[in-house]
């Protein structure tokens, strides 16, 4: 029977698709009976999707150039 | 005009630009060179600058700054990366480092955000739910400043692993090489770097139940 301890540590390689069939099946039923670790991952993967989302709307198109004066400025500056 | 010259009026891209000629030129002091690292690059840095900072006079002091601390750099950049690679970390960094000082609230300690775990292994922490599902929090533009700001506050290495990965959407392998680290300590510290975000990200949006002895 894994822990919620070593639940945590496969937790990348779980999210990654990495981890080998016979530690998936045990990880699996881990979950299967353990709630306070499906919120667990559930909230850690909501953490990674928030990171993205609170960036995001951020994003803005990549300007062919510098504006002139900024250029200005850092070059006058050095 | 020489043929190093003509490289600052014709590159429109960093793809066009000979980086070899051009760190050789940066190191000789040529004017020309300056300016050229300025305009090719710097489009692309100033992009992620505004992602980072959210304000346009934040992004251009941090872009001034970034490049103030390349010039001055220049002769540790020992070539094992690209030009622009090197500068993308300078910029992430400068920009990190502003969005701290908006915030102006003190970074936590990695160990008291992440998870504590009794002697036989289970959460010390009962999670309860987020308070609504996760898309539809972050519908609001306050907490998505929310995210941001408990992003701020984590300490400086696990802020860059996650902005990197998670927001500049690197590589494993790319962001080690800005991170000066191993992939295998890279994603050690992304995954701590998560689960702390995800501990102040609870406290943010869920209240947390502690199990009784």
């Amino acid at each position: 029977m894994m822990t919620c301890r070593e639940l945590t540590e496969f937790l990348e390689h779980y999210l990654a698709g990495e981890l080998p069939a016979p530690v998936l099946r045990v990880f699996d039923h881990h979950l299967a009976l353990c709630v306070n670790c499906v919120r667990y991952v559930s909230q850690y993967r909501d953490t990674i999707a928030s990171g993205r989302r609170a960036f995001a709307d951020l994003d803005v198109p990549v300007p062919d150039d510098v504006p002139d004066d900024l250029v200005a400025a850092i070059l006058a500056a050095r | 005009m020489n043929g190093n010259q003509s490289m600052s009026v014709a590159a429109s891209d960093a793809t066009a630009v000979d980086e070899h000629a051009l760190v050789h030129a940066l190191r000789q002091g040529e004017e020309w060179a300056f300016e050229t690292m300025v305009r090719v690059y710097g489009g692309r840095l100033f992009a992620v600058a505004r992602r980072i900072c959210s304000n346009e006079d934040d992004a251009r002091d941090v872009l001034q700054s970034a490049y103030l601390s390349a010039f001055r750099a220049l002769a540790n950049f020992e070539g094992s990366c690209q030009l622009s690679t090197w500068l993308h970390r300078i910029v992430v960094n400068a920009a990190l480092m502003r969005l701290r000082v908006r915030r102006r609230k003190p970074e936590d300690s990695i160990e008291a955000l992440l998870p504590a775990f009794l002697e036989d292994g289970h959460h010390v922490e009962e999670f309860a739910e987020w308070s609504m599902p996760a898309d539809r929090l972050l519908e609001r533009e306050d907490l998505r400043a929310t995210v941001r700001d408990c992003i701020a506050r984590l300490p400086d290495q696990y802020r860059q692993v996650l902005m990197l990965r998670d927001i500049e959407e690197l590589s494993t392998d790319e962001a080690a090489r800005l991170l000066g680290i191993t992939a295998t300590a890279t994603k050690v510290r992304l995954h701590r770097a998560r689960q702390a975000l995800s501990t102040l990200l609870r406290r943010e949006f869920a209240p947390a139940v502690t199990v009784p002895a």
